[in-house]
């Protein structure tokens, strides 16, 4: 089979077994990290990139596959947060047992989703990027307002009552184990008849709709699977930081964070969300904590100059643009190849590429 | 009581109409471009840095200092739109777009943050301290002088839109783009001078906005999210729209601040909710078209 | 006998445009019937009609002994009556492939978590859908994106999507528009071999002459959404009402889409 350089390729041409070796190869390197790396402003970095990884990765479940951006899922971070927090407080649990709340924050951050999405769901594209935006601030006002959420000065967590030179190690793996977790979800969505719907709806909803494809119950299944995973990986962001407030919790840049991160690794694509998280929030962090960029302002006139450079000069992430250009340079020796548009007989023998010319219109 | 609340609706339209302001240019800018520009909130915090510049500094009247800021804005927005917008095409052009308008807000946000700092200004006058006392109710000067620009400005858009041959381009751009290309029109100039137009009002949204509020460079957040909610309300790229979801929006949050003033914000964000349940496509929205 | 497909009077105004005035037409089983008239007569929207992607204003759409004159476009799929869009709506990112499974999925039911998430149920459904792809002739292409595709390769790709669910009927709205020769005798020989192969009924909105008058039995002509002749091709080619409809038609209406 002709191969033309023009010709979008659904898959990388990357061999399995290369593929496979890769990711032996990268999973033990993260094991490893804090036993090599044991340096605890190090193994920070390590965490908060993989908290970033799992979030970017869930985010990306619903709306990389669907096409519908979501800038509310701070929501569940934050109620993920909140959620580990006000039970442990009210419940008074203490020590390790507190990391037996995350499957009650992974409720209820299940919980949340489904309502929300039932609301947001029924519009679309711009509307419900804003519908979103709502949700976020009124879970945000929220935070502020009720007494029992702490009001602005958030929550606090229990004391953890651990050398502070290890601190960081279980949190790792913790953060390592959801980010794991959600990778495989992320790939098992990926080529599932139920991902080939989501991304079905992202091309055409409507016609998806007129094929038969549920597409509210599609949607919303994504959506609280998304918001689930983020809820979950928020409380183990809150347990590590030992506090919660609503400016933090619900943190208007950080939706936005990741959608930068899916859309650097190439948008849609799951070790595209992974590579651009990171890439990103080991940068940001390693930015912020920079004297210089401590006032605010450069930082954030960085941070914004990021951005733009990665949309306007990668607009389709760094994964597809790099692809792109190691084939170029691959073909550069090569003549072209005219896209070869046949149409062989039906059900009889195929005719080589190269014989028969009959094109399409234009 | 019902004194209160009538003067809290008064009031309420009368802010209401500097929103519409801003939200007009917003939902201009979508009806045309397509895209959510969110930098819209802190470009009006640009717009009263520049005003409280000119006014501080040069000792130019905030209304006067308009004529200087308004041109300057319309500027600044058509390079925005030269440099970064103009070139973003393809299946993520939504987020692309989101991305690219966030990244200015950071940079213009940044800048903000260098040159004025950190801490609360306003902008003042010799009418932004005084009320007129008015059939019982007390109406603060600038929300009236704000109002009367406001409609000012919105019938002068309007005249443009519907009387002018651009205009006659930009409602068409808004219909169908690939038929306005069609018929000769030049797109890309339509898109620019019409994002040139929707920051340009920002100018006088922003006066207003820091003559009755204290503002920093963070002030943009919380005013791009309503100006989001409002244009949403209002039908997306539907002027009228954004006129009467301005005015109900900041009406209704008034009103429930007399109660409550920690919770008129969420009320907010819940009658937008609430009413796209109903109406997905807003007051007076068409259906979304679906093409990338 | 009773049409397998008819509709009745139907009525669909657009604001103040008159896309449908009456318009009454009666497809046999078995046939393949065509339907043809000027520009703005309003054949597409009688497609969209009768396929659930409009509602009528007025009148009834019969498929055989049933209504489904308001039925959503899902259950009239469901129902056995397929349809092509004029233009090709695909899923431009999935494979061609993979945009034949989306067709193929409709058709039945996950019966538990591991069919939902699982392929294998799909081994089946992924034979059918090669078997059609190597139908039309396009199934060396079967692994790449479909927005890749060209435009005649498209049309293949419509025709085959369509063919997954097993329809009794299929609409086809201009399947031969924009489209080189050689793939336009193409495709009248695959709509021939199914119509006689497995007795699919078929109705295409075509502006070919030459491709309509030489595979349809059954021609209807439409204009200003009313149903003006209908009959053999000899009978319809040489209506003095049909002439006067492309002709006679100097009033520009828009197409009503």
């Amino acid at each position: 089979m002709s191969e033309s350089p023009g010709r979008q390729r659904a898959l990388p041409d990357l061999a399995p077994v290369f593929k496979g070796g890769g990711l032996v190869a990268l999973i033990a390197i993260a094991v490893a990290f804090p036993q090599v790396y044991t340096n605890p402003a190090v193994t920070n970095y390590g965490v908060f990139a993989l908290i970033y990884v799992t979030a970017a990765s869930g985010w990306n479940i619903f709306s990389g596959n669907t096409g519908y951006i979501s800038l509310g899922q701070a929501v569940f971070y934050g109620s993920g947060a909140y959620a580990m927090g006000v039970a442990a407080r009210d419940w008074n649990i203490t020590g390790t047992m507190v990391f037996a709340l995350l499957p009650l924050a992974m409720a209820v951050g299940a919980a949340i989703a489904v309502p929300f999405g039932l609301v947001a769901l029924r519009v679309r594209r711009h509307t419900f990027i804003v519908i979103t935006i709502a949700f976020f601030f009124i879970f945000q006002l929220m935070a502020f307002n009720f007494s029992w959420t702490g009001g602005s000065s958030g929550l606090s967590s229990p004391f953890l009552n651990w050398p502070a030179a290890s601190y960081n190690t279980p949190f790792y793996y913790i953060a390592f184990a959801f980010a794991a977790g959600t990778i495989a979800i992320a790939w098992l969505v990926r080529r599932s008849r139920f991902g080939l719907q989501l991304r079905a709806i992202r091309d055409d909803e409507d016609r998806a709709r007129g094929l038969g494809v549920r597409a509210m119950r599609v949607k919303l299944s994504a959506f609280v699977i998304s918001g689930t995973i983020t809820a979950g990986i928020g409380a183990v962001w809150f347990y590590y930081i030992n506090q919660v407030e609503p400016q933090t919790g619900f943190d208007p840049l950080f939706d936005l964070t990741l959608v930068l991160m899916a859309f650097l690794g190439g948008y849609g694509s799951i070790s595209g969300a992974v590579l651009g998280a990171l890439i990103i929030e080991p940068l940001t962090l390693w930015l912020n904590a920079q004297p210089e960029f401590s006032s605010g302002s450069l930082s954030e006139i960085l941070l914004g100059g990021i951005f733009l450079i990665v949309v306007l000069f990668m607009p389709r992430g760094i994964i597809p643009t790099s692809g792109e250009l190691i084939t170029r340079l691959r073909t550069r020796g090569r003549a072209a190849i005219a896209p070869a548009t046949t149409i062989g007989p039906a059900s009889g023998t195929a005719p080589t590429p190269s014989s028969v010319v009959s094109g399409g219109a234009q | 009581m019902a004194q209160e609340i009538l003067q809290e609706i008064i009031v309420g339209i009368l802010v209401g109409g500097v929103y519409a302001l801003m939200a007009v240019g917003l939902t201009l800018i979508f009806g045309v471009l397509d895209i959510i520009n969110i930098a819209q909130g802190v470009l009006v915090i640009l717009g009263a840095y520049l005003s409280y510049s000119l006014s501080t500094k040069a000792h130019i009247d905030l209304f006067v200092g308009l004529l200087i800021t308004i041109p300057v804005m319309f500027i600044i927005g058509v390079v925005i739109h030269w440099a970064f917008i103009r070139r973003l095409r393809g299946t993520e052009r939504t987020a692309m777009t989101l991305l690219v308008t966030y990244a200015v807000a950071l940079i213009i946000e940044g800048v903000l943050y260098k040159i004025y700092g950190a801490d609360d200004v306003s902008l003042s006058a010799s009418y932004t301290g005084t009320s007129v006392h008015l059939f019982g109710f007390y109406l603060p000067w600038i929300y009236i002088y704000g109002f009367i620009l406001a409609v000012a400005l919105v019938a002068l858009i309007y005249a443009l839109l519907y009387r002018t041959r651009f205009g006659r381009s930009v409602r068409a751009t808004m219909q169908d783009e690939t038929a306005a290309r069609l018929v000769g029109i030049d797109v890309n100039r339509v898109a620019a001078l019409t994002f040139g137009i929707g920051v340009a009002v920002t100018a006088a949204g922003g006066m207003v906005f820091g003559a009755t509020n204290a503002f920093n460079p963070n002030s943009g957040y919380d005013l791009i999210s309503r100006l989001l909610a409002i244009i949403i309300l209002g039908g997306l790229g539907s002027i009228g729209g954004a006129l009467a979801a301005s005015v109900f929006m900041i009406t209704v949050e008034s009103v429930v601040t007399i109660w409550s003033p920690d919770w008129a914000v969420v009320v907010f964000y819940v009658a937008l909710v609430v009413v796209l349940l109903v109406k997905p496509t807003g007051f007076l929205g068409r259906k979304e078209v679906r093409a990338q | 006998m009773t049409a397998l497909l008819r509709t009745d009077g139907l009525v669909k105004a657009y604001g103040g445009v008159q896309a449908l005035n009456g318009a009454t037409i009666a497809v046999e089983a078995g046939t393949v019937a065509g339907l043809i008239g000027p520009n703005g007569s309003g054949k597409t929207t009688l497609f969209n009609v009768v396929t659930g992607y409009e509602r009528p204003d007025a009148g009834e759409v019969w498929f055989g002994d049933r209504a489904i004159t308001n039925l959503a476009p899902d259950k009239v799929f469901a129902a056995g009556i397929g349809r092509t869009f004029q233009l090709t709506r695909i899923f431009p990112r999935l494979t061609v492939l993979e945009n034949m499974l989306i067709a193929a999925q409709g058709k039945d039911r996950p019966r538990n978590l591991l069919s939902w998430f699982g392929r294998d149920a799909w081994t089946h459904h992924r034979r059918h859908a090669l078997e059609l792809l190597e139908f039309v002739g396009i199934e060396r292409h079967a692994g790449i994106l479909a927005g890749s595709l060209s435009y005649g390769q498209r049309k293949l790709l419509e025709l085959a999507y369509v063919l997954v669910a097993d329809p009794a009927v299929i609409l086809l709205d201009e399947p031969a528009g924009g489209v080189n020769p050689t793939l336009i005798n193409h495709i009248a020989d695959r709509i021939r071999q199914l119509n006689a192969e497995q007795g699919t009924t078929f109705l295409l909105v075509e502006h070919n002459m030459e491709f309509v008058m030489g595979l349809c039995s059954t021609i209807t002509v439409l204009e200003s959404g009313k149903d003006v002749v209908s009959g053999p091709p000899d009978i319809v080619r040489t209506d003095k009402r049909v002439l006067d409809a492309y002709l006679g038609a100097d009033l520009e209406e828009e197409d009503p889409r």
